[in-house]
């Protein structure tokens, strides 16, 4: 008997449909990226949410500097660093509106880290999503501030020296101190349990904008396999091994 | 309003330019080392083609340098002190009315063409008190209204439209050269349509003085000490920096014989006053450094030796 793909695209048999938010560019990232998936959940939990109206994204420099592109909603593409003060500026003029700022690490905890941590401690009342990879992808695999002691990045062939390149910031814990930090969480998007996972803290991040509690901080630790130089299997492994242990999973805050 | 105060001079800057995003009025004030640190924002703001009113009350550099009034920040404010070619329309106060005024204006000029304005003051206008007549408030606009003007400005994206990016990033080059033409053909349109100057006893004027700011007000009163002498002298105030009054300038030259630039920096402004007179009459520079300020008789020496008697 032979199966006609007819038969099988069919509404009751539907289990999955790309977000209506989601434009139809192809999109630039690396096969194995995280920044694809987490693109698209963000797109959800917009659309979930039926804010694509009252929503401002601020996009970053970076490997996802052209991410205005995939997600239907107004677009504010910011200097290197400077998304939350960008962010600040939006949202400070438009307070009923949903901003969301979106950044590396090299954006966020490097060049960037006054304006983040700034923006936190007045608890601008936004979401910020925070992707670490660990490497600067973009610029060809240089190390970052969230470069793990002993990893390989191109300007530390030998691995990250302590005594020479200081110890791996982390950037989710300083901003949990800070007062106008209501919701600081980690999470990843290496398998379907974890984009879940994601998916939920993203939906109560814009929940809490809606409720004007402070700034919700999320932390997504990916893979960078271009840049880490291992197939996307591998990288995974590898982030499972090696970055969770320093970046553990989980809330750090939630008031 | 919104009144907040940043961080630093980087994110205040950067907030403007998320502000002017949203099409209202937003500005930003500093005096020189802080607009320095505002350089990146305002070719973004330049480069995004946002509104927004930056003011530099300027101060004796390079770098901490001192509290004290000077001029010597005309390149970074005309030539554009960031990366790429853009230009601000500048605007030039030599009063406090017209600090108070000129704040309107910019906002005008900036919206009218979609471009970030500056407001180049200095210490001696930024600290003076003068009498001053406000002009009465206007409405703010209404979210409606701002979305009517500002098409481009993303407040949120309905169903009507498509959803508004406000960027500064071309990876085409091709495309991005198109681009760039474009802001070039603004700033042309700029020059033919929005240049202010004021003319001081200039019309049967044998020797020219060109200042702005502060500096136009000490050669006022060296224009009279000069007249007084028998010496026949006028001040061309440019009010605009950019555009120059390229063409003002030009059009005394066939009376006036020999040109001083007056400016507190060692040498600015003079260069486009050289551009402008195309070698045709002496042209000089005077000006006291590092927030001394020049008085009206250094004024009138200077115009007598380097010019008259030079």
């Amino acid at each position: 008997m032979s199966i006609d793909i007819k038969d099988i695209i069919k509404p009751e048999n539907l289990v999955y449909q790309k977000s209506s938010l989601l434009t139809d560019r192809v999109m630039h990232y690396c096969p194995g990226c995280t920044h694809g998936v987490v693109n698209r959940v963000i797109a959800e939990v917009i659309e979930e949410l039926g804010i694509q109206e009252d929503t401002i994204g601020v996009a970053p420099v970076g490997c996802s500097v052209l991410m205005y592109n995939y997600i239907e909603v107004d677009w504010h593409e910011a200097a290197h660093g400077r998304a939350p003060a960008v962010g600040t500026g939006i949202k400070r003029l438009m307070p009923n509106k949903y901003v969301f700022t979106y950044q590396g690490d090299g954006d966020l905890a490097a060049i960037g880290t006054a304006e983040t941590i700034h923006a936190c401690n007045r608890g601008e009342n936004m979401v910020m999503v925070f992707i670490n990879n660990g490497i600067y992808g973009m610029t060809g695999g240089q190390m970052a501030p969230t470069t793990l002691q002993g990893m390989k990045a191109s300007t530390c062939p030998f691995g990250r020296d302590i005594e020479r390149d200081g110890n791996p910031l982390r950037m989710t814990e300083i901003v949990a101190t800070l007062p106008g930090t209501c919701y600081v969480t980690r999470h990843a998007a290496h398998t379907a349990a974890a984009v879940r996972k994601l998916k939920k803290a993203l939906l109560k991040a814009f929940d809490n904008q809606k409720n004007n509690k402070g700034t919700s901080f999320i932390e997504v630790v990916s893979t960078c396999n271009s840049g880490w130089k291992m197939t996307p299997v591998q990288s995974n492994k590898w982030m499972e091994a090696h970055m969770f242990p320093f970046y553990p999973l989980g809330d750090i805050k939630d008031v | 309003m919104v009144v907040l105060q940043a961080e630093s001079e980087i994110a205040s800057i950067n907030m403007v330019y998320g502000g002017a995003g949203c099409g209202k009025k937003v500005m930003t004030s500093s005096s020189s080392p802080g607009v320095s640190l505002m350089q990146e924002g305002i070719t973004y703001l330049a480069g995004a083609e946002l509104p927004c009113v930056v003011v530099n009350v300027v101060r004796g550099g390079p770098g901490l340098g001192t509290i004290q009034p000077a001029q010597s920040d005309y390149f970074q404010a005309v030539k554009g002190g960031g990366h790429g070619d853009y230009k601000l329309i500048v605007l030039a106060p030599s009063s406090v009315q017209e600090m108070a005024d000129f704040v309107e204006l910019a906002f005008d000029l900036a919206f009218k063409y979609r471009n970030p304005a500056m407001i180049l003051s200095d210490g001696m206008i930024g600290q003076m008190m003068e009498k001053v007549e406000m002009k009465p408030f206007t409405p703010r606009w209404t979210d409606e209204e701002i979305t009517k003007m500002h098409p481009w400005a993303t407040t949120g994206k309905p169903a009507s439209r498509e959803r508004n990016i406000i960027t500064s990033v071309e990876l085409d080059a091709n495309a991005f050269e198109r681009f760039n033409h474009k802001l070039q053909a603004k700033y042309k349109q700029i020059e033919e349509n929005e240049v202010r100057s004021e003319m001081f006893e200039c019309e049967d004027a044998d020797y020219l003085l060109v200042a702005y700011g502060s500096s136009a007000r000490i050669c006022q009163k060296a224009v009279q000490i000069l007249r007084a002498k028998g010496i026949k002298v006028g001040l061309l105030r440019p009010i605009t920096l950019f555009p120059f009054p390229t063409k003002e300038i030009q059009a005394l030259l066939g009376h006036v014989k020999g040109i001083l630039s007056v400016e507190l920096s060692a040498g600015q402004m003079v260069e486009d006053v050289r551009l402008a007179v195309e070698g045709k009459v002496k042209v000089e520079h005077f000006g006291r450094l590092g927030g001394v300020v020049h008085s009206p008789e250094e004024v009138v020496e200077a115009m007598e030796s380097k010019i008259i008697g030079g």
